[in-house]
């Protein structure tokens, strides 16, 4: 298969599909991001599982030019990490979930998401939905990663705190981070600048914007 | 060795005892005595069953009839283990790896004790190797099952976590060690419980037998301490082929969980 667009940069997909959904075409240019909305059970999750290789597929996912395949699924992964919308812990206490390197930074994330200090050293199981939610976020940040998959983000937290979040992602959209994320909140797309998608019985199709609707 | 030959008198007023269950489960409502009555009988005919096979297994005095009954019930006791787990391969893939944990645990361990310490001419006469792989399959059997029923059911409980780790590009079996090793351990467990008991707790039946046919027990003790120490291989052995392959079977060449596989 020929590359069109060898110079491609960010986040693109053709004809990503599987026994379940799609197929996809889908793409995010370097600090671009792309939040998509749809009723439960659409497949919004699938698609992004789909994107990070966690459930079997098919299709070119390519993240500023290179193509997914040739990173073994880890790499790819580490590349563009997936923070599923309750996401698990592995182990007794939070900052066991952090690499040594990474926990100076994931303190540093934690403060600036409204997390008190004692929270990053309790055990997982003394933390509240919202709290674990924001610390699931710090462990894919702390990746650095070129990319981002996020599943519902905020669903668990209040304005001010979601805000927050919304800061820290800006901060990486401007770095050229390239974020796909699933998000009910409409003014949530308008603030990152998203590209709005809506996914439609498994289905992706452009949202109009907001002002097209006026 | 004279073992005391037991006539069938001596059987029938022993199983008086099991007359005496009965009658209590009758007393006592218990409703069991079918039950009792039931498994003692069958008890009975598959012990004689074994015993006339076993005899003329013997007497054939050939490799081939040894081999087939070993694989018979090296085959039974992969199927145990296939069919055991609530969750469970789909597909013959259950099989495969409890019948390849099996044969290789039960394979390496009787060959062992049959090439170096037991040594009886011809090395593959009936009467040893026929008994220690019983034996060693009845371990075999209970480490790959508590094993592989342990591992399947932890990492499907576990799901969430599991993928949380692959999400943010750990591999599988970083994502996944803690759940083999637990698995493993599981399986291991009762071989070691049973070693830290034997003589002390119990007495154990390889033991006992030999020592009511008449052996001197400081040489039953022996062979005790050999089996002990067969069992505790074939056990180690059989629960880690078992989990690693299992563990396999559960992902793929991108690494992802592969949950579909089970059902």
């Amino acid at each position: 298969m020929t590359d069109p667009a060898p110079s491609q940069t960010g986040l693109l997909i053709r004809r990503l599909q599987s026994p379940l959904a799609g197929p996809f075409d889908f793409a995010v240019p370097p600090g671009g991001c792309g939040v998509i909305s749809g009723p439960s059970g659409s497949g919004k999750s699938l698609f992004l599982r789909m994107i990070a290789d966690l459930d079997p597929n098919d299709g070119e996912v390519r993240l500023n030019g290179t193509e997914r395949r040739a990173l073994d699924g880890p790499a790819w992964r580490r590349t563009a990490p997936y923070v599923p919308s309750e996401a698990g812990w592995w182990l007794d206490d939070v900052i066991d979930h952090f690499a040594p390197a990474t926990r100076e930074e994931a303190r540093r994330l934690a403060a600036s998401f409204g997390l008190v200090e004692g929270q990053f050293d309790a055990p997982v199981a003394r933390l509240s939905t919202g709290e674990r939610q924001r610390l699931a976020i710090i462990r894919a940040l702390v990746l650095d990663s070129p990319a981002l998959l996020l599943d519902e983000p905020t669903s668990a937290l209040d304005p001010q705190a979601a805000m927050r979040v919304e800061i820290a992602l800006q901060a990486r959209l401007a770095k050229g981070c390239v974020i796909v994320m699933v998000s009910h909140d409409a003014g949530q797309a308008a603030r990152l600048k998203a590209a709005a998608y809506r996914m439609v019985e498994r289905k992706l199709e452009r949202a109009a914007p907001p002002e097209a609707q006026a | 060795m004279n073992a005391i030959a037991l006539s069938p008198t001596d059987i029938a007023i022993s199983a008086s005892l099991i007359a005496f269950d009965a009658v209590l489960s009758i007393l006592l409502k218990l409703n069991l005595h079918r039950q009792v009555l039931w498994s003692a009988a069958r008890m009975v005919v598959q012990l004689i069953a074994i015993g006339f096979l076993l005899r003329w297994v013997f007497a054939l005095h050939h490799p081939a009839a040894t081999v087939a009954l070993v694989v018979v019930m090296a085959m039974v006791a992969a199927r145990e283990i296939a069919i055991r787990p609530e969750r469970r391969f789909k597909g013959a893939d259950g099989l495969v790896l409890s019948s390849t944990g099996v044969a290789v645990a039960t394979v390496v361990t009787v060959a062992l004790a049959l090439l170096t310490a037991i040594r009886p001419h011809p090395w593959y006469e009936a009467r040893y190797a026929i008994s220690l792989a019983g034996i060693v399959l009845g371990s075999v059997l209970n480490s790959g099952s508590l094993a592989l029923d342990n591992l399947l059911s932890s990492v499907s409980r576990e799901r969430p976590a599991i993928e949380a780790q692959l999400g943010l590009g750990a591999s599988f079996h970083d994502a996944t060690r803690a759940l083999v090793r637990q698995a493993i351990r599981r399986g291991i467990m009762p071989t070691v419980n049973q070693m830290s008991a034997a003589g002390v707790i119990t007495l154990p039946g390889i033991m006992t037998g030999q020592i009511l046919a008449g052996l001197d027990p400081v040489e039953a003790v022996k062979y005790q301490i050999l089996l002990m120490f067969l069992l505790a291989g074939a056990s180690g052995l059989s629960a880690a082929i078992i989990a690693y392959l299992a563990l396999g079977r559960l992902t793929d060449e991108r690494q992802r969980l592969r949950l579909d596989r089970l059902r």
